[in-house]
């Protein structure tokens, strides 16, 4: 057939659908649907019998009134995720403990000892004192939180109770000008930011996807999340007496999630006002039946598919940036090394944010996974302050015996209780890690959108630290 | 249904023919759809058929884009592609789309409909645009044991004359009615069940007969075009991206081969 011809036809096809169309008039497309809707109505009525005896789902909808009630809507759902932390903040003390006198206490002296005994002083340093130990410092730091807080909300997730979440958040976020679906996305970002941006397809309008795709990064993901407790539970659990210091810094985390919520609604509210600019289109949440999760189905994949990807994921990433920890700190120009070069000509600048150049090089070094920031920290403060020997001594990060050891580390660098609000609040407004920001990329096709998800919340990161450091400076 | 009263429908016989068989995605014979509503176990059935691991969750719009896997049964391999869920297939997000234009242009030898059977009215509207695109269709009715335990009961018999394909009862997070799902995609993919799809009739007569029009002409132009009516109700509705597929060439390419050659 000839092409001509054929795209003659086509014309002639959309021109008659066209004239069609007004021949037919508005209700045309309502017509349509409610056509198949009334087939599926009287299919339904012939083939479903209903025991009216019991009405289905009466549970379902009892739980439902309680849990996205006005009034106890939002109670529940902070004191479910207050429970979620504080069972993995008790219960990843021992086996972190024990990892670190594994991996870094026992295997370490070991290798290093068989490592010297083969290889010069420096390509012993790079794999032994980088690469391996800040392999064994993101699996003990990481890999208990991981291991107890994955599955449990991976149960919460099976049980249904997402869509409550959701539904609870709606108008909120419907308030700020976004896409009710965001408090979806925005639950997926608790557990990995790359996967809410990809989550943001479920939104249909182009400026609403782009606000959940660009306020993302506010949902403290699961790289984070260990940071937050590991920093919660030094700072803010020490100021008060032991009995209540779980609690307090269960406090804390769930405090900075929250504000992390605050801070998407408050962002949101901003570009849909300013840049995205638009009123917030409708839609129907279903919410589905509440399932009994299967739990030793939920336990191997949450382990296999979340905890193991993870940290695997954080080791990957771990394993080089501990390369170049050490390169960094022990290759010297005029007998200081590089990362005391970086850190003391950056730590007055980081100072007016209540921050530190260790700080601030660590999260240089770690943008390809917010996992390695913890373990880098330590093992720049460890290299740099010349404490090697104690350090290497002292890995041990939640047990609360050895707490003063990790404390000591940081005081030794010139922690105080500032610098671990900040570093609480830098974590959660700070860029997302690269894979976030390629995965950004990917699903806007825009450099200009991808660099304001990237550069955004550095920016408000920076002026929330600086309140806080003014603040501080002035009171204390 | 036709099933052979013989030891080769057996349940019984037929599980150990089922082969999970992961990604490994050569040589496959036959494609196989996952369809139907969000949050009704696509993703359950899915990693139940290929043995893979895709991440399950309770809530709608967890697959967003779609996943593919390969299981074998009976020395054939079959590859299977679990599409976004979705409420229908009338509207234009992306999720939709990638349902519609993998079922449409995809051209699944089967598409699996996976239904919620606690809410199978809702869940028909869906099934009932599925059917108008495709001919080989099955409904996978999950959730049974959640239907049960509400006390919903559905005539599975009399649901299938209705649709015009047939009906599988499942239970995909207790595994159970897969391998009878299983031997049904085999038999409706090589053909031995042949599904009548259930075409909607409530149409008002404009809308008919303005179809009528638009798809004798859509033949003219692509003579042996499949779904013609489907695709002239489309262009009724404005559909930007049919009419882009007239015209780079991918409407055209749904035509059959041996009508081509005319």
């Amino acid at each position: 057939m000839m092409e001509q011809e054929k795209s003659k036809k086509i014309k002639e096809l959309v021109g008659m659908a066209n004239s069609l169309k007004w021949e037919l008039g508005m209700g045309m497309h309502d017509s349509i649907v409610s056509s198949v809707y009334a087939d599926a109505a009287q299919i339904a009525r012939k083939t479903v019998t209903t025991e009216d005896s019991k009405p289905a789902f009466s549970l379902d909808r009892r739980i439902d009134k309680v849990v996205t009630s006005r009034w106890l809507g939002f109670p529940i759902m902070f004191i479910l995720l207050a429970i979620v932390f504080w069972i993995t903040i008790a219960g990843a003390n021992y086996p972190s403990a024990m990892l670190a006198t594994l991996l870094v206490d026992t295997l370490h002296p070991i290798l290093k000892g068989a490592a010297n005994s083969v290889m010069p002083w420096w390509l012993s340093g790079v794999l032994v004192d980088g690469a391996y130990l800040s392999m064994a410092w993101v699996i003990s730091v990481m890999l208990p939180p991981m291991a107890i807080f994955f599955p449990l909300f991976t149960l919460l997730e099976d049980l249904g109770y997402l869509p409550r979440v959701a539904f609870n958040m709606d108008s909120l976020f419907r308030k700020a000008g976004a896409h009710g679906k965001q408090a979806l996305t925005m639950s997926m970002g608790f557990g990995c930011n790359a996967a809410g941006v990809i989550a943001a397809r479920v939104i249909d309008s182009p400026r609403e996807r782009l606000i959940a795709i660009i306020t993302n990064n506010f949902s403290l993901c699961n790289g984070r999340w260990p940071t937050q407790i590991l920093i919660a539970t030094i700072f803010i659990g020490a100021v008060v007496p032991p009995f209540w210091a779980g609690l307090v810094s269960t406090a804390a985390v769930v405090g900075i999630a929250v504000l992390g919520i605050v801070f998407s609604l408050i962002v949101s509210w901003g570009l849909s006002r300013s840049v995205l600019k638009g009123e917030a289109s409708t839609f129907s949440l279903e919410l589905p039946p509440y399932r009994p999760p299967r739990i030793f189905q939920t336990l191997y994949t949450s382990l296999i598919d979340r905890t193991l990807f993870v940290l695997w994921r954080a080791v990957v990433f771990a394993i080089p940036a501990g390369v170049v920890i050490w390169l960094v700190s022990n290759i010297t120009i005029g007998g200081v090394s590089l990362a005391e070069h970086f850190i003391n000509w950056s730590d007055p600048f980081a100072v007016i944010f209540g921050l530190n150049g260790v700080i601030l090089l660590a999260y240089i070094i770690a943008i390809p996974a917010n996992e390695i920031v913890i373990p880098t920290i330590l093992m720049l403060t460890v290299l740099v302050t010349g404490m090697h020997e104690v350090g290497a001594g002292s890995g041990v990060m939640f047990e609360l015996d050895s707490l003063s050891g990790t404390e000591g580390i940081l005081r030794a660098g010139g922690w105080t209780l500032l610098t671990g609000v900040n570093l609480m609040l830098f974590s959660l407004l700070h860029n997302p890690c690269s894979t976030t920001i390629y995965t950004i990329y990917k699903e806007t096709n825009s450099v200009k959108w991808t660099a304001i998800s990237t550069f955004l919340p550095i920016v408000m990161g920076f002026i929330v630290c600086f309140i806080t450091a003014q603040l501080w400076y002035l009171f204390v | 249904m036709s099933v052979q009263p013989n030891c080769e429908s057996c349940p019984v016989h037929l599980k150990g023919n089922l082969k999970r068989l992961g990604i490994d995605m050569e040589k496959v014979d036959y494609v196989v759809a996952l369809a139907g509503n969000p949050n009704t176990g696509k993703s359950t059935v899915f990693n139940n058929l290929t043995g893979l691991r895709q991440h399950t969750g309770n809530w709608p719009g967890k697959t967003v884009g779609r996943a593919e896997g390969v299981f074998g049964y009976n020395d054939e391999r079959y590859k299977v592609v679990d599409l976004p869920g979705t409420y229908s297939l009338l509207s234009t997000s992306t999720d939709e789309e990638v349902a519609r234009n993998f079922i449409l242009f995809g051209r699944p030898d089967v598409t699996v409909i996976v239904a919620d059977a606690t809410r199978l009215e809702r869940n028909l509207n869906l099934v009932l645009q599925i059917l108008e695109i495709t001919d080989r269709a099955i409904l996978c009715l999950n959730m049974m044991d959640e239907a049960k335990r509400n006390h919903v009961n559905i005539d599975i018999r009399s649901l299938s004359r209705e649709l015009g394909i047939p009906v599988i009862p499942t239970s995909a997070r207790r595994r159970s009615g897969m391998t009878e799902l299983v031997d049904m995609i085999s038999q409706v993919a090589s053909g031995k069940y042949v599904c009548k799809p259930h075409k909607v009739r409530s149409r008002s007569p404009q809308i008919k007969h303005a179809i009528d029009n638009l798809s004798k002409k859509l033949m003219d132009a692509f003579p042996g075009l499949p779904n013609a009516d489907w695709v002239a109700l489309r262009l009724l509705e404005g559909d930007q991206s049919i009419i882009e597929a007239m015209q780079n060439g991918s409407l055209g390419e749904l035509v059959p081969v041996e009508n081509e050659v005319q």
